[in-house]
């Protein structure tokens, strides 16, 4: 069967890429956070970005795709095309159609989905780093994967989905990545419990180059995350380009000027913190704001984020590298300055935000795509971290944690 | 014979290094080291939080000498370590019981 003549090359060649581009930020990520964790534990984070990129991609292909993007329902997808079934003929997805139609071919939509898929459940490291039982981190992200994410990226990202029909907006996944990962990395800290030793004891970056170089990798990769989900080689990818890297730039420098003044030095750390601030918050918005929006974004984002550094402080919880403060709030400041700026003349199948005559129709259904997504993704996700902790314990022996994940979990050693 | 172990600040090492091999001495052995003294640490900063890190990086040096040479090896590391500011280290002597040379089975001052 031939594949119809709605396909458009440049759209999928701009698809493809990007999806290299997203699969690259896993193992961005990977050094983003293991250069933040003592050496003795950087194995143990980079094991478990790495082992998603493995577990997670198979389990999509053999029913996550298809519980995101299957049938007709509202609040969840079906088994139509588990084990990829179909997908290399058939030419649309249930609710892909219209104005929705896919321009590339659907085989690309899901590779495209799967590098999502896959990071989405590695942020959740970041919070329960130098505790988590690799065991139990194995089966969390596998069971998630199945049991949250597609439910999820199906309301918000389908047009079939609930959330979608509402009239939310999520252009990249603020809500089904960055706010999903977060409220589940909370959710999970909540059961696992604080690091021992934490908050007395310094337990500074081990290696902040790495944190550097992933930063970099990260904010490379955001063009493929942000401008490749217009799914479209067009003026609104260029649109979502620019946006993405404009918020990044001043979510950086919003940052170092608040941690200039709070704490008295801007940080390398602090700079790609604030970069990664400004594009968790432009996820949402990308391909539905423009002008300086992006640039206000940034600032707000940048500037939020590092207050919310201290919500671990003052709640007690120990959230290690700061998931919750920069990609749930990040995440939830997007999505509700998308409320705000959001304008249809960007972006015709968008709504109006307040700032350019929509009223606050558009910031009440983003409240309820925050809320909804929050309280599906805590509730669920502590449910199973409860259940595992119960059976097979989630956290290592304290002994473990004393010697190092590196040496308890895998037997290695980082450095010779 | 005497063990001469020096802490110095660790740019310093190359200029102690050097007058070292300028006063004749054949050999020496360093180590990088941590520690505090009166020195107190510093604080570093990773997002707001302000840690205090008490360890200063330092280098150690070691050198065996004859009881002879040990007062001017003495002078020569206290200058060319010194800086004149809180943190330049300390030297201390301890006595050498055996020094063997490990190719030649030389002992003793033949092995300095």
């Amino acid at each position: 069967m031939m594949l119809g003549a709605t396909i458009d090359s440049g759209a999928t060649a701009w698809v493809l890429i990007s999806a290299a581009f997203v699969a690259f930020m896993t193992p961005g990520l990977a050094f983003f956070y293991g250069g933040m964790v003592r050496s003795k534990n950087v194995l143990g984070m980079l094991m478990q970005n790495f082992f998603a990129m493995g577990l997670i991609s198979v389990l999509w292909a053999v029913a996550g795709f298809s519980l995101a993007f299957g049938g007709s329902g509202k609040y969840s997808g079906n088994f139509d095309f588990a084990l990829m079934k179909d997908l290399a003929t058939i030419e649309s997805l249930p609710g892909y159609t219209g104005d929705f139609a896919l321009a590339i071919p659907v085989l690309a939509f899901f590779a495209y989905q799967m590098m999502f898929a896959v990071i989405t459940p590695a942020l959740i490291t970041g919070a329960t780093a130098d505790r988590l039982k690799f065991s139990a981190y194995a089966i969390l992200i596998g069971v998630w994967s199945i049991v949250v994410y597609p439910a999820v990226a199906h309301w918000v990202f389908s047009p079939n989905g609930w959330l979608f029909q509402r009239g939310a907006l999520d252009f990249a996944g603020g809500a089904v990545v960055h706010i999903n990962a977060g409220a589940a990395a909370l959710a999970v800290i909540l059961v696992l419990g604080n690091r021992k030793g934490w908050p007395r004891e310094a337990m500074p970056p081990h290696n902040l180059p790495f944190v550097m170089l992933g930063t970099g990798i990260l904010w490379f990769g955001w063009f493929g995350f942000n401008a490749g989900s217009a799914l479209l080689a067009n003026g609104l990818a260029a649109q979502a380009l620019v946006n993405t890297h404009l918020a990044a730039a001043s979510g950086m420098l919003a940052w170092l000027l608040v941690e200039k003044l709070r704490a008295g030095h801007a940080t390398t750390l602090g700079a790609a913190s604030g970069a990664v601030a400004g594009l968790v918050a432009i996820t949402p918005c990308a391909g539905f704001v423009g002008g300086v929006a992006p640039i206000i974004i940034g600032l707000v984002a940048g500037a939020v984020c590092y207050l919310a550094l201290k919500l671990k402080t003052r709640f007690n919880f120990d959230d290690s590298l700061d998931v919750i403060a920069v990609h749930l709030i990040g995440g939830i400041s997007g999505a509700l300055l998308l409320g705000l700026f959001s304008d249809t003349k960007v972006n015709s199948l968008g709504f109006d935000g307040v700032f350019f005559g929509g009223g606050s129709k558009l910031l009440v259904n983003q409240l309820i795509a925050i809320a909804a997504t929050f309280a599906f993704s805590f509730i669920v996700t502590w449910v199973v971290a409860k259940i595992l902790d119960a059976t097979i314990g989630l956290r290592v022996s304290q002994e473990d944690e004393l010697v190092g994940l590196d040496q308890s979990q895998h037997a290695e050693a980082a450095y010779q | 014979m005497k063990l001469i172990t020096a802490i110095v600040k660790p740019f310093k090492l190359d200029d102690v290094k050097e007058a070292l091999k300028a006063a004749g001495v054949q050999g020496i052995t360093v180590t990088e080291v941590k520690g505090f003294g009166r020195q107190g640490g510093h604080t570093e900063t990773y997002r707001g939080s302000e840690y205090q890190i008490d360890f200063v990086p330092k280098m150690r040096i070691e050198l065996v000498v004859e009881d002879s040479s040990l007062e001017r090896t003495l002078d020569v590391i206290r200058e060319s370590a010194s800086t004149g500011k809180i943190g330049d280290g300390k030297i201390w002597v301890t006595n050498v019981e055996q020094i063997i040379r490990i190719r030649t089975g030389e002992h003793g001052a033949d092995a300095i």
